[in-house]
């Protein structure tokens, strides 16, 4: 049974990186989350669209960096997570996410990690920058 | 432009019913290999009813139902011209298989920056299950690059 009632600030979430994206993680990510704007799967629509290629859905990244996450805390300790997508992530991105403990806060009457999150890809540059708060129960 | 008449503006509900061969699915194109979202034994052992929806599964309801494209009709922004530039989460109860979420948003702020160049539509929406338990409250920025 993990326990996060120790978690202090300045520590690092074990890191998750993810396989390159490819055209099939797209499609598979269009059709389980229901977003099926071809700009992520159709090659020429986003082309069209003014676009090199496809491209991956923001939602696939904010997808991997709960599972940073829930891979920490079971998820029944998450209170609430924000992402900002800061860039497109491409095909043949590799995607890192990483997570920081940046301070210990009362939430609604709870001991909560509040955590800043962000995902890069292999450029080191950042795709969504988010941040969490996690229960420390 | 997009008319900020919008704002306040409460938008049609979307109800989505959690399927367990819907939420292993999910769970299989974000690569999610813990048990607890696949396996009902696992699930269950971790405390939930069912096998739980992940933490950014009920973003799901509004696209299923079509009022996710009824709401860049109603703004008049075009497909190609649409990007995702926020997403957050407040979780207030799990989600699992056999649940009916019903998902009531609203548009909250309408903006724009870089002279017009991008406009940003903000919404929010509570979601809440067939005993109408607050679940989620999801909030939304969608923007139109011109």
């Amino acid at each position: 049974m993990k326990t996060l009632s120790h978690a202090e600030v300045g520590q690092e979430l074990p890191p998750l990186t993810l396989p390159a994206v490819n055209r099939t993680t797209l499609a598979l990510f269009a059709g389980a989350s229901g977003d099926h704007n071809p700009v992520h799967i159709d090659i020429d629509f986003a082309r069209k669209a003014g676009m090199p290629d496809v491209f991956a859905h923001g939602m696939l990244g904010m997808a991997w960096m709960c599972r940073l996450l829930t891979q920490w805390a079971p998820q029944k300790q998450l209170r609430k997570v924000d992402a900002r997508f800061a860039g497109i992530t491409q095909v043949g991105h590799v995607i890192s996410c990483r997570g920081k403990v940046a301070e210990i806060i009362d939430f609604n009457g709870e001991r909560c990690a509040r955590i800043e999150l962000s995902t890069s890809n292999q450029y080191g540059q950042v795709r969504i920058a988010g941040e969490a708060l996690v229960a420390l129960i | 432009m997009i008319d900020k008449a919008f704002i306040g503006r409460e938008l049609a509900p979307s109800t989505l019913t959690l399927e367990r061969g819907r939420l292993r699915f999910f769970a299989q194109a974000i690569g999610e290999t813990d048990p607890v979202y696949s396996d009902l034994d696992a699930a269950r052992a971790a405390g939930y009813a069912d096998l739980p929806a992940p933490p950014t599964f009920l973003f799901a309801a509004e696209l299923d139902s079509g009022q996710s494209m009824a709401l860049l009709e109603l703004l008049q922004i075009p497909l190609p011209k649409l990007l995702h530039g926020e997403q957050g989460f407040t979780y207030h109860r799990p989600a699992c298989a056999g649940d009916t979420i019903t998902v009531r948003p609203r548009i909250t702020d309408i903006y724009d920056k870089k002279g017009g160049a991008l406009e940003f539509v903000v919404k929010t929406a509570e979601a809440h299950n067939q005993r109408d338990e607050l679940v989620a409250e999801l909030r939304t920025v969608i923007v139109c690059r011109h």
